[in-house]
């Protein structure tokens, strides 16, 4: 596979731990993304598509401390890494570049 | 909502989810689930949040991606994933348990041997014990009919006791064959197993044998060798095993030549079977005659009736039969066909099938039941082999529970560093493995390297089955059973133990920690002690039946066979130059031999006979010498003399036919018998002529005029050597009967063999109680050891504080003798209860004294003591300095 593609929706969790910044966790994102879209996403696909990122490289996570909200269950929390930051401003170079090209419409 | 519980998502989905994910990812995944379910029931209520749940629950049923190992953070990770290592690791672990076993065994050089030894002999002696029972099981089996092959006995009531006889009529077989015989396959009449001369041109042989009908080879699956197995059907004809047909004919072929049976049957070779093997009831029948030949060569066709049970009847019930409907059957088939002799009936004969498999274990019969027999002593054995290997598990176990204090700190290093309990309990159990496996192989080398003189003392032929599947397969699990039972204890405990504390150094091994241990040593002084007393008392019993007052003198007494009619013919010639020698004191003839009269007669009438009196007395003729020979005591009249001629009908009594006749004054009193009238002319002291535990059967002996003869009976004068003596009776023996083989038993030897299985019993049970005491101590001196090296620093400052040896050996010795003390105390009951009972069975018996268990129980308190005193005193005596200046 090819390591630079990545495909709609993990861009789209991509850019949400992106942003979240150090805070990012399953529940968050799903919450996240439904406010944001509308879109009503099954919780496994987040955590799929972030474990896949993972193993791409382009996220780390680690375990935080417990709390008490979640019966004492502890969260993992994704950072984006340094590779992830890149491919994402890849990404925004090419549609940049793409978006220059449309005419005007108006 | 404060009081009300918080709304929670369904129990079954969050086990169906929990079930689902892998175990390093329900954490996470769950916790999410949860904090969206409490938005959910803000935003929507509990029933939309519980139908979102499910459905979020359900994405996870699909395929989720492939984890890498080393995704998983370690610190979540349950400790189940982590023992499941690559191969290499895996390996690496098994050699470093291996290593690690090995180094703990060489380490501990005293321990290792007390604990393999004393496993190794448990194990040696139970399969000794083992080998024997399969031995004695295994009896007959060689027969390929084992299973439909029985014998007909009968139960005779005589005297309101009933008597289970084997022996039966020659007319019992026919009446069977005429009214049952469509369940039989085969009805076989044979005569009893006797020494019968078997002579072919200048060789001459005395041979064990049986006259048999032409169905019994056929019954008794013998295997051919030559010739045929039909040849019983010429009443001329003879069947040899092989090793007699190679005794007799060396290679040449025996088919076709001639033998001479006694000197006066001529018959010829028609078959040579292979010999039968040692554990067979007929494994003494080395050759087989025909049937027809000793009915029409002692023209027992007229003379014996339904009263003579002279002979054996065996049979093999048809396939499809069950033995005991059949054995139900033939009940009432004498009772039924007695046409003339009705007088039998009185006895009420009752027939029934004693089956091959029970002949050997089960032959004893009480009141016409069965009442086992020799199966005693397989439970006997049995049990002795359970509790030496309890025993040396018990060593084993304690030992290692012992041990496993030392290596606490090596467990904890192991938990440390990642070893969970399973792990632990698989290297300990492993580890006792290997040394039971050990402890197997050493077993079986004592095994082979003992068997010969086990075989010597318990009177077997036993092999070790090294081709029998069987055997390796109870090896292996008796193995297996042995290390896990032994292993279980030191390994569940062991790795029970908590790291932290162990490693912190605050670890304590616990007051109780040491109870099941002290319960164990217990335990096996009970054992011991009942083994000990055991012992004791068999040859207690042993002892007072040898010294039982016999009645006769059994010094240099010997009897030999007249086989012959030479013999019968040439007797006074014999006699003669006998007595000349002056190396014989007395000598005269009888039917039976003083130590063996078993021939019974009844029809005996007498003034005063009580009517219900059914009058089976045991009757022994002899001639006019036979009472000097054997050395009886007169108690009232006088002995046969040649000086009186009435004295051919005279008749002596001992003093148990007296009391059974009832008579007061015996002297002079008339008794009707054999067709005559006999007077008492005397009365002997009782003799002991059968069983030695038996009281003592009503006797009479009468001077024989009925040719019923069959024993020289010679007492060898005190003052001549023994051997010249015998030397010299060979000589005029075969002198005066040239063709009768000159054979010989001395009355003392006889004697003996009437308790010699007794005598192997308590031989072995000695053997095996001394083994047991020995593992016993063994166990003992390791544990005595262990505590002591265990205190050592206890025992030093207590030397430096003033205490002195005395007190420590007390300190240290206290707990064993204690321990001793209550075994015995548990031990005493319960062994008097089984030995009186043993004892129950035999009529002439000893006591159990009190002064058995006292002195056991202070034998084995001072062999406590000594055992554990080695260690208390080695240990007293180090100089304090040596303990404790390390730390």
């Amino acid at each position: 596979m090819n390591r630079d593609y990545l495909g709609e929706f993990e861009e789209l969790i991509l850019l949400t731990v992106a942003f979240m910044d150090g805070a990012a966790y399953g529940a968050a994102i799903h919450q996240d993304i439904r406010q944001r879209t509308g879109r009503s996403v099954q919780l496994s696909a987040v955590h799929i598509a972030l474990y896949r990122l993972e193993e791409k490289k382009l996220v780390t996570s680690e375990i935080g401390g417990a709390t008490a909200q979640r019966g004492g269950r502890r969260k993992r929390f994704f950072t984006i890494t340094h590779e992830g930051r890149h491919i994402l401003s890849e990404i925004r170079q090419v549609r940049e570049q793409l978006w220059q090209l449309i005419p005007k419409m108006i | 909502m404060s009081s009300e519980q918080k709304p929670q998502p369904p129990r079954w989905v969050q086990r169906l989810l929990q079930y689902r994910l892998p175990t390093g990812l329900s954490e996470e995944v769950q916790g999410d689930l949860d904090e969206l379910f409490d938005l959910w029931v803000d935003e929507f209520g509990i029933q939309k949040a519980r139908w979102k749940y499910i459905g979020q629950v359900l994405g996870f049923l699909r395929p989720l991606p492939e984890r890498k190992q080393s995704y998983i953070p370690r610190d979540v990770l349950p400790s189940s994933l982590l023992t499941t290592p690559s191969p290499i690791t895996q390996i690496s672990m098994f050699r470093n348990y291996f290593k690690i076993a090995f180094r703990n065994l060489t380490r501990n050089k005293g321990y290792s041997f007390i604990n393999i030894g004393g496993l190794a002999i448990g194990m040696a002696v139970a399969m000794l014990i083992g080998l024997w029972i399969y031995d004695e099981v295994s009896f007959d089996r060689y027969h390929k009919n084992y299973d439909r092959i029985a014998q007909v006995v009968q139960n005779q009531t005589i005297d309101g006791r009933v008597q289970t006889w084997l022996g039966q009529a020659m007319q019992l077989g026919p009446a069977i064959e005429s009214s049952y015989g469509n369940y039989f396959k085969h009805i076989v009449r044979t005569s009893w197993p006797g020494d019968h001369i078997l002579k072919t041109g200048d060789k001459t042989l005395v041979k064990s044998g049986m006259y048999m009908e032409p169905g019994g080879p056929e019954m008794l699956s013998l295997v051919k060798i030559r010739g045929s197995m039909d040849g019983l059907k010429d009443p001329y004809s003879i069947l040899l095993s092989e090793t007699v047909a190679q005794a007799i004919f060396g290679d040449s072929d025996p088919i076709g030549r001639l033998i001479k049976i006694d000197n006066k049957m001529d018959v010829k070779v028609t078959g040579v079977y292979k010999d039968l093997p040692v554990n067979s009831t007929f494994a003494n029948i080395t050759f087989i005659a025909p049937w027809d030949l000793l009915i029409s060569s002692e023209n027992l066709k007229d003379k014996v009736g339904w009263g003579n049970s002279w002979f054996q009847t065996f049979v093999q019930v048809s396939d499809k039969v069950d033995m005991n409907q059949v054995s139900e059957k033939i009940k009432y088939v004498k009772r039924d066909n007695i046409k003339v002799d009705r007088d039998d009936l009185r006895f009420k004969p009752e027939m029934f099938l004693h089956p091959m498999s029970q002949w050997h274990l089960y032959s004893e019969f009480e009141n016409g039941v069965s009442v086992g027999g020799k199966i005693r002593f397989i439970w006997l054995f049995g049990i002795i082999g359970a509790f030496v290997l309890i025993l040396a598990c018990i060593n084993f176990m304690n030992l290692s529970t012992a041990r496993s204090e030392k290596r606490a700190k090596e467990v904890g290093v192991r938990k440390v560093v990642g070893s969970e309990r399973g792990q632990l309990i698989s290297q300990f159990l492993g580890e006792s493995l290997l040394v039971a496996f050990f402890a197997l192989v050493i077993a079986i080398l004592l095994v082979v390297l003992t068997l010969p003189l086990f075989n010597e003392i318990a009177d077997k032929k036993i092999s070790i089955l090294w081709v029998s599947p069987w055997f390796w397969l109870s090896c292996i699990i008796f193995c297996l059973f042995t290390g896990l039972i032994a292993g279980s204890y030191p390994a569940l405990y062991l790795s029970s133990f908590h790291p932290v504390k162990v490693l912190k150094g605050t670890f304590r091994v616990g007051r109780f920690a040491a109870a099941p241990r002290k319960v164990l040593v217990v335990l096996q002084f009970t054992v011991s002690v009942f083994l000990i007393v055991g012992t004791l008392v068999v040859f207690r019993q042993i002892q007072f039946v040898k010294d039982r007052p016999l009645g006769y003198d059994r010094n240099g007494l010997l009897t030999i066979p007249m086989k012959t009619q030479e013999s019968h013919d040439h007797y006074n010639a014999f006699q003669n130059d006998l007595m000349n020698t002056r190396m014989v004191s007395s000598m005269a003839q009888s039917e039976s031999a003083i130590t063996n009269a078993w021939v019974t007669n009844g029809g005996f009438q007498w003034k005063g006979k009580d009517p219900g009196l059914q009058d089976e007395i045991v009757t022994v003729g002899v001639t006019h010498h036979f009472g000097k020979t054997v050395d009886w005591k007169i108690k009232s009249g006088r002995d046969f003399s040649e000086a009186f001629s009435t004295d051919s009908s005279g008749f002596i009594l001992n003093e148990a036919a007296v009391k059974y006749m009832g008579f007061k004054q015996p002297l002079g009193e008339v008794v009707k018998a054999f067709g005559g009238q006999y007077t008492v002319i005397g009365v002997v002291k009782d003799m002991v002529t059968q069983s030695i535990y038996d009281p003592v059967r009503p006797t009479i002996f009468y001077i024989d005029t009925f040719k019923r003869l069959s024993l020289i009976d010679i007492k060898i004068s005190p003052q001549a050597n023994t051997s010249q003596a015998i030397d010299k009776i060979k000589m005029l023996f075969l002198k005066h009967n040239p063709a009768t083989p000159f054979d010989y038993r001395f009355a003392d030897e006889e004697f003996a063999a009437k308790y010699k299985e007794e005598e192997r019993i308590g031989k072995l049970a000695s053997i095996f109680a001394t083994l047991a005491i020995f593992i016993s101590c063994l166990g003992l001196f390791g544990l005595a050891s262990f505590v002591a090296e265990q205190r050592t620093k206890e025992i030093g400052i207590r030397k430096v504080l003033g205490a002195t040896v005395i007190s420590l050996w007390q300190l240290l010795s206290r707990e064993f003798v204690w321990l001793v003390l209550i075994a015995f105390i548990i031990a005493t009951p319960l062994t008097w209860y089984f030995l009186n009972s043993w004892l129950q069975d035999y009529q002439y018996r000893t006591n159990i004294p009190g002064w058995i268990f006292a002195a056991t129980g202070l034998g084995l308190l001072l062999i406590t003591l000594l055992t554990v005193s080695f260690q208390a005193v080695k240990a007293a005596l180090i100089n304090p300095v040596k303990s404790l200046r390390n730390e």
